[in-house]
């Protein structure tokens, strides 16, 4: 957000002081909403995510302690196929452009690129979630065979449960920018959505090389 | 709740068990008597300290002037004499800490270098709930499987290795060493000597279910001529009694279920779920040190296990008097 | 002129009460979201909780008081002590430092609520159907009985079939996820909504105390939701994490089961400091010393308290060299509390002391909470903790942390804090008696248990023989608890009487200097008719100093233009807490209490088919868009009061 934002308040001792009574400190000026580390939306998010990346560095951390302690790795011998966890990394990536849009049109207030950009991120999220359902097909190991197959159904599940929760999300944002009027704190939700977005997209990267890349270096 | 009603009193003993010695700080090896020298170091720093903090507060209170709620708050008083000794107590806090750590640290390592040239081995595997131990030699003709009571040598280094067969178990005899973990899918080792002769409790420190309680074992420190005798002794195969009563005992033994889980060597027993019982008239205490090993405990252990320990592995078995006569008979004649 | 509020006009009173308060009666209380009936409700539960774990810590004592008795057996022993440290460790001592954050730190830092109300709300309901259901299962014999620990593989599928685990593992889902959402609501709380002119070096250390608690539940809960999330699936769909045979490995649990518990034992401890630190400023008549040393140690103490966890783990096989290092940072993490102790010392030297009922509790730190400090560097040292480790010297040692640290300084507060809850003070007379009884009791009770360890008793279990010679002091320790148990019962009777018929408290009965004196007691729903200006570390005394020595009170004092007919706060900035922005809350709902409901119903579901979370979702997904959803008329009126300053 524009920085010159935070110089609106005023400061406390030296901010304007209504009229008829100098012991007030009057605010009447500030915005009702406002977006970024601003907007407390922005603190929960963030939280959130702390709370889900730590989650994702323990299972990482888990899937490295199992590897440790194996003879061979990965167990079952064969590798994940590159195939669609490949392709499926590209659509992720690709998929932060519309979401990087819509989130630059939610804090311009623009409702008709929104509208917009969130229905092009809604194609990516049916997109990646059916890819993730070949890439499950694809892990050449089952939960139940081995300790090397629990921790990558798991790592890929966990990170399926967050594709699904923002998709769903973006949808429920999606359909609300379609009932007017649209308020300003629906703008910042979009906004905020859209950084979970990034954060879901970017947590995929290591988590892709653990699940995808890993097994090979380990086996040469 | 309803498992109030769900388990008998399960009250064990009635002959007093042997007694065994169990106190972490009174040593009867190097192993336990380093950290008990550690112990007395540690509790002298912390017992002064924890005095020296008592007293401030004690004399803060006694010196500071009294108030009620309407006294008005003090708000600047920055005594350069109060800041020096509180900078000067977080300076030597730190120091005593550093001490500390390093008599903690050198203490392990002086733990890690006892000599182990002659070492006695033994195998320990833990089962829910008692201590099996296999005694290692290099003729096989030599090594022999007993249950709840190790005997080692007086003054000779022991490396016991520590496996589990069930959940996690901790082995851990006070007066001689501190504990470790016996965890399935793992192997561990502990070492420890014993300087003076001795009875030493033994106790699993980690909680493994239900038995928990009563699962402990003697460890016994004999000089170097008792502790041969008895190896030789345990090394040979089971006494066979000529005597009617014990033979029938025998009979019920291999006949019943008995020989599904225990072994008795020269018999042709051999089950493994279940403790030896080769020499079982040998030990002390039956039932992982539970009760005092006599025919009276022997028939009620066998008759009813689950009302001595819930929850054990062994299932009762019914026999008629005159069979539960014999086999406690047969069994207490296997020294 | 504490009570500036009152020189507003009733009308904006009113219009706030109105604005602000929860909606009446039964079906209210099902959607209220304020925080203070939130934070109530917790603190009860809480409450309840403690007292069903004392009276399970009551049987044990009394199965243990002498050798072989046959009162319980070990089926139900296990279970107890179970449900002993569950009930204490998960549904206790974090959720109550938390509910009583919700109700006291919006009120330390003058905000009109707390951040995301509803949330809120669901965090309490989840905590809430969480616990009912650990101790519906109990009820049922299906309480849990590996320990609260619950070590693989004892706890896996092939050693404790049934369910018991499953509800011990589904438990910490549902206590876990109350507590990660109490712990992102308390640091937007302290981060975005305090009063103007409450910078960082301005914050109540009980607020320092509790963003410390949250970071460390955001980094430390993780860890014991996946362990137990692994276990779950290891039990109900054979996965194999803790399994050796399929590659997988006992250890790992323990690895993530203490990387959380240890920070837990800090969780608990730190909020007691900032109690300890509320307490001993208002009844020393001072400020605490060395404020900027006391929020570094708190700090420190959070970070280190992520390096310790491998001392619970030292008779494992792990490698040497790492237990060394683990043994320093043990021995290293005394230094802070060390810190804050002798700045408390210096408080106590330097002040003027108001000997009430809150200070007893807060001085008995220095004698359990030390005490208990000292035998924690004895656990830190590998040797000794090799020969301690997991007997009844373990069970003192953490008694005398957890009591000494947390607990004493929480009944402390109990005393400190009630007339602001209820108007009304406890009776001083009593809580003398409770203290005393409480402190006798406790050390009765548990330092026989040092020496029992010593003598080779391990914990867990749930009878000894007699030629053990345990006999005797467990008989004085079961004694102890007699002691213990009088004491609750002054501290109920002290309750239930002083809420009707005590004496009538004020606004500030204590004469204190933090925000939470300066409103009503019980403070209205709006918490403060004027959103007041901070002008340093302790508002109301620089107030009366400021106005003795210039003969008025520090300008702005108040801040105007914050809405009182809807639902309208005061944002500020997270460093300096300058006035940012005045975002508008949510009303009150049905929706948190039934998205936990549906929460509740998929995770009880999951525990007997893994299909529930598939169906389960469904209902959760459902309550929380109707939740998120904003009605038509909200929508026109919100747009209609909407401003964004920049002219976007």
């Amino acid at each position: 957000m524009a920085p010159e934002m935070h110089t609106v308040a005023p400061a406390p001792g030296k901010g304007r002081h209504s009229a008829d009574s100098n012991q007030a400190l009057d605010v009447s000026s500030l915005p009702t909403y406002a977006f970024s580390h601003r907007s407390l939306m922005w603190w929960g998010t963030f939280g959130m995510m702390l709370i889900e990346g730590t989650v994702f560095g323990l299972m990482v951390f888990s899937y490295f302690y199992l590897a440790s302690h194996a003879d061979v790795w990965p167990m079952s011998r064969y590798a994940p196929d590159l195939a669609w966890g490949t392709l499926n990394t590209a659509v992720m990536i690709a998929s932060a452009f519309p979401n990087h849009w819509a989130k630059r049109a939610a804090e311009a207030q623009d409702l008709r690129k929104v509208r917009g950009w969130l229905l092009a991120c809604m194609m990516f999220s049916f997109l990646f979630l059916a890819i993730r359902v070949l890439e499950f097909r694809h892990l050449n190991v089952a939960w139940d065979s081995n300790a090397y197959g629990s921790a990558v159904w798991l790592l890929l599940g966990l990170h399926t449960v967050h594709l699904i929760t923002d998709t769903v999300d973006s949808l429920v944002l999606t359909v609300l920018m379609f009932y007017e009027p649209v308020g300003g704190k629906s703008y910042v939700d979009v906004s905020e959505n859209g950084l979970y977005w990034y954060f879901v997209v970017f947590t995929w990267l290591p988590i892709y090389a653990v699940i995808y890349l890993v097994p090979r270096w380990i086996a040469s | 709740m309803v498992a109030l009603m769900a388990w008998e009193n399960p009250s064990p003993a009635d002959a007093a068990l042997p007694t065994a010695a169990h106190n972490a700080l009174a040593p009867a090896g190097p192993q336990a008597a380093h950290i008990a020298g550690l112990w007395y170091l540690i509790v002298g720093v912390c017992g002064i300290v924890f005095t020296l903090v008592l007293l401030a507060v004690l004399y803060a209170i006694w010196r500071a002037p009294r108030a009620t709620e309407t006294t008005p708050a003090a708000l600047h008083d920055d005594n350069p004499r109060i800041r020096r000794s509180v900078v000067w107590a977080v300076i030597v806090s730190t120091a005593l800490l550093i001490l500390l750590t390093v008599a903690s640290i050198a203490t392990d390592r002086v733990l890690a270098g006892l000599s182990l040239t002659d070492a006695i081995h033994i195998d320990i595997t833990a089962h829910q709930w008692w201590w099996e131990a296999r005694y290692d030699d290099a003729q096989p003709s030599n090594r022999f499987t007993t249950a709840n009571e190790i005997h080692i040598p007086v003054g000779k280094p022991v490396i016991l290795t520590l496996k589990s067969d069930d959940v996690i178990h901790s082995l851990w005899v006070p007066n001689l060493a501190g504990k470790k973990d016996l965890i399935p899918g793992r192997t561990a080792t502990l070492t420890l000597q014993a300087d003076r002769e001795g009875d030493y409790r033994g106790q699993c420190a980690e909680f493994c279910g239900y038995q928990h309680s009563y699962m402990a074992f003697l460890l016994r420190a004999d000089v170097p001529a008792r502790y041969q005798a008895w190896l030789e002794a345990q090394r040979q195969p089971a006494a066979q009694s000529a005597a009617a009563l014990e033979s029938r005992g025998r009979q019920v033994f291999l006949g019943g279920n008995c020989a599904m889980c225990h072994a008795i060597e020269g018999t042709g027993a051999g089950g493994r779920h279940g403790p030896d019982l080769t020499h079982l008239a040998s030990r002390e205490s039956i039932a992982a040190g539970t009760l005092a090993n006599t025919p009276e405990n022997l028939a009620r252990w066998i008759s009813d296990p689950q009302a001595i320990k819930p929850g054990a592995n062994m299932p009762p078995t019914d026999l008629p008097p005159d069979d539960l006569q014999a086999l406690v008979a047969y069994l207490s004649s296997l020294p | 002129m504490q009570k500036h509020n009152a020189h507003q006009p009733l009308d904006q009173a009113a219009q706030l009460e109105q604005t602000w308060r929860d909606p009446p009666g039964l079906p209210g209380w099902f959607a209220a979201i304020n925080h203070k009936s939130i934070g109530k409700r917790f603190i009860y539960t809480t409450f309840l909780f403690f007292f069903l774990g004392v009276a399970i810590a009551g049987v044990m004592r009394l199965q243990l008081a002498v050798p072989q008795n046959s009162l319980i057996g070990p089926d139900l022993y296990n279970q107890l002590f179970t449900m002993h440290g569950s009930t204490m460790m998960f549904l206790f001592a974090v959720p109550v430092m938390q509910a009583m954050a919700v109700y006291f730190v919006p009120l330390m830092i003058g905000a009109r609520s707390i951040a995301f109300p509803r949330l809120n709300a669901f965090a309490y309901w989840v905590y809430l159907f969480g616990g009912l259901m650990l101790y519906g299962a109990f009820l049922l014999n299906t309480g849990p009985d590996a320990g609260w620990f619950g070590y693989v593989p004892l706890a896996g599928a092939d050693y404790s079939p049934g369910k018991r685990v499953d509800f011990w593992a589904q438990m910490i889902t549902f206590t876990e996820l109350s507590a990660l959402l109490e712990a992102v609501i308390l640091i937007t709380t302290v981060f975005k909504l305090r009063a103007p002119g409450m910078s960082l070096n301005r914050i109540p250390l009980f607020v320092w105390s509790m963003l410390v608690t949250s970071f460390m539940v955001v980094f430390a809960m993780p860890a014991v939701m996946l362990g137990s999330t692994a276990l779950l699936l290891d039990r109900l769909v054979g996965t194999h994490f803790y399994n050796p045979a399929e590659g997988g490995d006992a250890l790992l649990w323990q690895h993530l089961f203490w990387f959380f518990g240890h920070p837990e034992v800090y969780l608990i401890f730190i909020p007691g400091l900032g109690f300890l630190s509320s307490i001993i400023a208002t009844f020393a008549r001072r400020p605490i010393y060395g404020y900027p040393a006391m929020v570094l140690s708190l700090i420190t103490t959070g970070f280190l308290s992520f390096g310790l966890w491998v001392h619970h783990m030292f008779a494992t096989n792990l490698p040497e060299l790492g237990k060394s290092f683990f043994t320093a940072a043990s021995m290293m993490i005394a230094i802070p509390s060390a810190v804050q102790i002798y700045c408390w010392i210096a408080t106590l030297w330097t002040g003027r002391l108001n000997l009430k009922t809150p200070l007893l509790f807060a001085l008995a730190f220095f004698f359990i909470l030390v005490l208990g400090g000292m035998t924690g560097l004895m656990l830190a040292s590998v040797p000794l903790d090799l020969q301690v480790h997991d007997t009844y010297f373990v069970v003192a040692h953490l008694h005398y942390v957890l009591l000494g640290g947390a607990i004493f300084p929480l009944f402390g507060a109990v005393y400190y804090w009630f007339p602001k809850l209820t108007g009304r003070l406890l009776d001083e007379r009593l809580g003398r008696l409770q203290f005393w009884l409480f402190f006798i009791g406790f050390n009765v009770t548990f330092f026989p248990m040092h020496q029992l360890g010593i003598q080779g008793m391990p914990r867990r279990i749930y009878a000894y023989a007699a030629e053990t010679g345990w006999g005797p002091l467990n008989f004085i320790a079961s004694c102890g608890t007699l002691l213990i148990v009088a004491s609750l019962a002054c501290f109920l009777a002290n309750i239930l009487r002083s809420r009707r018929s005590g004496m009538a408290a004020g606004d500030n009965p204590w004469g204190a200097g933090t925000l939470e004196w300066a409103t009503a007691s019980p403070p209205p729903a709006a918490n403060f008719i004027r959103l007041p200006v901070v002008h340093g570390q302790e508002p109301l005394w620089d107030m009366q100093r400021h106005l003795s020595e210039h003969g008025q009170i520090p300008s702005p004092s108040y801040v105007e233009g914050v809405a009182a007919n809807f639902r309208q706060v005061l944002a500020t900035t997270p460093l300096d807490a300058c006035p940012d922005s005045r975002p508008q809350f949510p009303e009150p709902s049905y929706w948190p209490f039934l998205c936990a409901l549906a929460t509740t119903g998929l995770f009880i579901g999951s525990i007997f088919t893994p299909w529930a979370v598939v169906w389960g979702s469904l209902p959760v997904a459902c309550a929380m868009i109707a939740w998120f959803w904003p009605r038509h008329v909200d929508r026109v009126t919100h747009a209609e009061q909407e401003y964004r300053s920049d002219g976007a």
